[in-house]
């Protein structure tokens, strides 16, 4: 037996942060840099009010706002959940179409001649363009949002998708392939993980976009969700419920983003 | 199957890339004796990667072969290699362990508990199994390409096919490799690939130097002493005739 002391420690505490900053007091920066965010935020909107002497049906105050986000709680939430599910089902919809279509291009090249000019003018056509035939194709109901959604996702995932598979780098195939690993298991235990950072980013630019999509559905055809609201508040001159309904959506994308973000690097430890 | 390790004999190989204008090996011979290790050395773009690659079924569909590959048992060599390249290759999603293990993952058997064992044990040998559990990311370039050792330990194939496995590392820690993988891979028969005389001169028990474009194999006579040899002044004077050699063909 070779007696070997290691050549170096692997880190001991992971969770501390590279200047040696105890993880907690990380946590604490990183809320009190979005506490300051929000703050300036709104001191600059409360200042453009006070400065420009802004009546209140052209942009209301914070306070009116957090006062319509109270009273009007029960409205906000019944309609943001029906926007969080369009948002949720569109991301897993235009999710599982842009894995599988990334991975029908990887597979058979010639669909990927036939795909790109269909991938390409999905995203060459305005969602808002095709939104009345989505309607008029699966009525006003969420299904039609959840396509929108879908759609303005797809490319995106699709693309960035190919690029990991088909970038999986060189060196693992051939070790792979001195393994005698079939097609399918290098695409199933290399070609996948490897893509799976690259996947990850992705993801990270879907959740962004996936609320446009779904939001720009309810704006042209709906009974529920948070654009249906923001249109009945707008044509009522209810401007502090639109921004009330504004801040809800607002913050659903941020939570998306951050969740996911978190998920995504708990999911994939080596994408760092 | 008998355990003896076996030899290859390779006669009048050439090797020519589609596309290419020239062949890149031509009436290339060379013995590689059993249980040994060979040690190919010269310049860059000489041929030695594409040799090697070539042998561990990397270039089927790129290049026309001409010439005999032998196994000292008349059985053919394909599937019968491992192969360690330059970079460690150690997949960042799966664990130490689990990438010691990768070659059970693409056959039938799959990772028993046997393979595990197997593995923990070979882990121990190259005095790892403390970070069993942890993603090659986290490790030094000494430590992965021990796993990477690891790894193509747990192949247990006649063959090892080294592609400079140790040229990345500072010279203490290829040192120390050197010395583990020469005890390790015992019995075993190894190509080496090497850019370092230093190397070949330690731990070939046969060395040749591609020359000449298209290349071919010409076999250096080495120090008495057997390897892995420690620098004396014989293994200092055949470094010196490499270095020649080499300068020469490079002219």
């Amino acid at each position: 037996m070779i007696n070997l002391t290691p050549l170096a420690s692997p880190p001991k505490n992971s969770r501390r942060a590279r200047n040696g900053t105890p993880a907690f007091n990380k946590s604490f920066h990183t809320l009190l840099r979005a506490i300051i965010i929000v703050f300036a935020i709104l001191a600059t909107w409360q200042g453009l009010i006070v400065v420009f002497d802004l009546p209140s049906f052209i942009l209301p105050t914070p306070l009116s706002v957090l006062d319509r986000l109270f009273v009007r709680h029960d409205v906000l939430m019944r309609h943001s959940w029906v926007t969080a599910q369009e948002i949720v089902l569109g991301l897993l919809l235009g999710l599982s179409m842009g894995l599988f279509f990334a991975l029908q291009m990887l597979l058979f090249k010639p669909v990927k001649r036939w795909l790109l000019p269909i991938l390409i003018a999905s995203q060459a056509i305005p969602v808002f363009a095709i939104a009345p035939v989505l309607m008029l194709w699966l009525d006003y109901g969420i299904a039609s949002k959840v396509v929108m959604a879908a759609i303005i996702i797809f490319f995106p995932v699709t693309t960035c998708c190919y690029d990991g598979l088909s970038n999986t780098p060189k060196g693992f195939l051939d070790l792979a392939h001195t393994m005698q690993a079939s097609r399918w298991q290098q695409l199933i235990h290399i070609q996948l993980p490897a893509a799976l950072p690259a996947l990850a980013s992705g993801i990270r630019v879907a959740v962004v976009i996936a609320p446009i999509g779904a939001v720009a559905g309810e704006w042209v055809g709906s009974s529920a969700g948070l654009g249906y609201l923001m249109l009945q508040a707008n044509a009522r001159m209810m401007i502090d419920d639109m921004f009330a309904a504004l801040f809800i959506l607002s913050l659903l994308s941020v939570v998306l983003y951050f969740a996911t973000d978190f998920a995504l690097k708990k999911a994939i430890p080596w994408e760092h | 199957m008998s355990n003896a390790p076996l030899g290859l004999s390779i006669q009048q190989a050439s090797l020519h890339y589609h596309g290419a204008d020239k062949a890149t090996l031509d009436k290339l011979s060379m013995e590689i004796p059993p249980g040994e290790w060979t040690c190919l050395l010269g310049r860059s773009g000489s041929g030695k990667t594409s040799l090697l690659r070539y042998l561990a079924g990397l270039l089927d569909d790129k290049v026309d072969w001409h010439g005999e590959v032998k196994c000292s048992d008349g059985l053919p060599f394909q599937h019968r290699i491992a192969y360690m390249a330059q970079q460690d290759l150690l997949l960042p999603w799966l664990s130490v362990e689990d990438n010691v293990c990768l070659s059970y993952r693409f056959n039938k058997q799959g990772v028993s508990d046997e393979v595990r064992n197997k593995a923990l044990s070979l882990l121990e040998s190259v005095g790892l199994l403390d970070v069993r559990k942890a993603l090659p990311q986290t490790l030094s370039g000494g430590m992965r390409q021990r796993v990477a050792l690891a790894r193509t330990l747990m192949q247990d194939k006649p063959f090892v096919l080294m592609d400079e496995p140790f040229s990345a590392l500072d010279a203490v820690t290829r040192h120390k490799l050197q010395r583990l993988s020469y005890t390790l891979l015992k019995n075993k028969t190894v190509v080496l690939i090497t850019h370092d005389p230093q190397e070949a001169v330690r731990l070939a028990g046969r060395l040749y130097i591609l020359t000449n474009s298209p290349a071919q194999a010409e076999s250096l006579a080495l120090p008495k002493l057997f390897p892995p040899r420690e620098l004396d002044p014989e293994s200092a004077h055949v470094q010196q005739q490499i270095f020649h050699r080499l300068e020469q063909d490079n002219d």
